[in-house]
C-alpha cells in the first residue's frame, strides 16, 4: 500500500505540470514541468545554436551538460553518440560544456573541437563561455541531462543510466526509458534521478575573494 | 572482511597515525557497496565524524585533501574521525588509488565505494546532494551538516567543523 502510494506520488509529481505549468526557476535545478530557458551558444564549428530556433523541427531535445575532462562524462560519450543516432531525428542530443577552461585547460574550445573530432560527435557541442546557461538550468555536475519536449517543458532530469563505469552492466536505462515514454505519449517514470559526477568548474568563488 | 577490518579500525581508533609517526605504505584499500557502509553515517556515540567523498581523478577533491588530513591531525586526540570515501574506479585501485595514498601519506582511513547504482544511495548520504564531488558530511549525535562544495583552504573547512567539537 505504502509502495503504491509512493508510486502514485511519483506519477503525480511527474504529471503535475499538466495541471500547473510552473514558470522557470530562479534558484535550484529545473524540475519536471518547468519551462527550460532559451539559449544561444557557440558550437564547435563556429556557428551559433539557438534553442528556440530549432524548436518545431524536432519533438524535443536531450540537453546534456558534459565536458572533456570528467571521467564520468567521458564514460558516457559513446552512449550519447548511440542515443543521438537512435533518437536524434526526434530528440537530438545538445551537449553543452559548462566548465571554465581557465580552471582546466582540457575544457577549452580548442580541446572541445579536438575531442569532438576524435570521437566523431554527431551532435552539437556548445560552449557555455559566459557560464550563464548552466546556472539557469541548475546543472550541478557533468554529465547532467535535461530532457525537453517540443514546448521546451522539462520532462526528465538526471542520469543517463544507472552504471557509468560499465555500459554492459546497466540495469536501468533512465534516459532511454524516458525518451520511449515520451514517444509513446506517456510520462517518464522515474522523471528524476541522481548520479555521481564532476562538479562544474568555475572561478566565481575565487573572484569573490 | 576488509570492511569489517576498516569498521573496527575506525571505531576502535587504533589507527596507524596514532601508533606511529612513520608512514607505512598501504597495499590494499577496503571496498564496499553502500549498504555495508551506511551505518558509518548514523553513529550515535560521542564522536564527531567528517566523511568526504573524493576521487584521485577529481581535481578539486585532490586540492582540498590536505585540509582533511590537517583536520585529522589537529583533532587526533579528540573524539573525532575523518573518513575518506573514494569514488575511484575499481580497475584503477592498484594503478592510481594506492600509489596516491602512499605518495601523499593519507593518514585518515580510505574506503573505496564501489556501487554503481548511485541513484539508490545518494539521497541516503544526504537528500541535498546532487551527486557531484567533492562532497562532505559532518555529523555527531546532535547535528548534521552537508556540504556539496570544495574548500579553498583549511580555515574554511575548519569553520564548518568547529561547532561540532566540544
Amino acid at each position: 500500500m505504502k509502495q503504491l502510494f509512493g508510486l502514485f506520488l511519483i506519477l503525480a509529481l511527474c504529471m503535475s505540470f499538466v495541471i500547473h505549468p510552473s514558470p522557470t526557476r530562479k534558484g535550484g535545478s529545473l524540475e519536471v514541468g518547468d519551462i527550460a530557458p532559451n539559449f544561444s551558444l557557440v558550437n564547435i564549428d563556429g556557428s551559433t545554436f539557438t534553442l528556440s530556433e530549432q524548436r518545431g523541427q524536432v519533438e524535443g531535445f536531450i540537453i546534456t551538460f558534459t565536458c572533456n575532462t570528467c571521467p564520468y562524462a567521458q564514460m558516457y560519450e559513446d552512449r550519447l553518440i548511440a542515443l543521438h543516432h537512435k533518437y536524434g531525428n526526434r530528440y537530438p542530443v545538445i551537449a553543452i560544456n559548462p566548465n571554465d577552461p581557465l580552471v582546466n585547460s582540457g575544457d577549452s574550445f580548442a580541446a572541445m573541437q579536438q575531442r569532438a573530432h576524435q570521437k566523431g560527435f554527431p551532435y552539437p557541442y556548445l560552449i557555455d563561455k559566459a557560464q550563464e546557461v548552466y546556472p539557469q538550468y541548475g546543472a550541478t555536475r557533468t554529465p547532467h541531462v535535461f530532457l525537453l519536449d517540443k514546448d521546451l517543458v522539462v520532462r526528465y532530469t538526471g542520469a543517463i543510466d544507472d552504471n557509468a563505469q560499465d555500459a554492459f552492466g546497466v540495469q536501468k536505462n533512465y534516459l532511454e526509458n524516458a525518451l520511449n515514454a515520451l514517444i509513446d505519449g506517456q510520462e517518464p517514470n522515474p522523471c528524476f534521478t541522481k548520479a555521481v559526477g564532476c562538479s562544474i568548474k568555475t572561478q566565481l568563488r575565487l573572484a569573490k575573494k | 572482511m576488509p570492511l569489517l577490518w576498516l569498521t573496527m579500525l575506525w571505531l576502535v581508533g587504533c589507527n596507524q597515525a596514532q601508533s606511529s609517526q612513520e608512514w607505512k605504505d598501504v597495499e590494499s584499500v577496503p571496498q564496499s557497496d553502500f549498504a555495508a557502509l551506511e551505518h558509518l553515517f548514523h553513529k550515535s556515540n560521542d564522536t564527531t565524524y567528517v566523511i568526504n567523498f573524493w576521487a584521485t581523478w577529481c581535481k578539486p577533491c585532490v586540492a582540498e585533501l590536505p585540509y582533511f588530513v590537517q583536520l585529522h591531525e589537529k583533532y587526533k586526540n579528540k573524539k573525532f574521525k575523518v573518513l575518506l570515501i573514494s569514488l575511484d574506479f575499481v580497475k584503477q585501485i592498484d594503478k592510481k588509488l594506492i600509489p596516491f595514498i602512499n605518495k601523499h601519506q593519507l593518514e585518515p582511513p580510505v574506503i573505496l565505494l564501489d556501487d554503481p547504482a548511485a541513484n539508490s544511495w545518494i539521497d541516503k548520504v544526504d537528500p541535498r546532494w546532487s551527486g557531484a564531488i567533492p562532497a562532505t558530511v559532518v555529523y555527531n549525535k546532535d547535528k548534521r551538516g552537508f556540504h556539496e562544495q570544495s574548500f579553498e583552504d583549511f580555515e574554511s573547512l575548519h569553520l564548518i567543523v568547529k561547532p561540532y567539537i566540544n
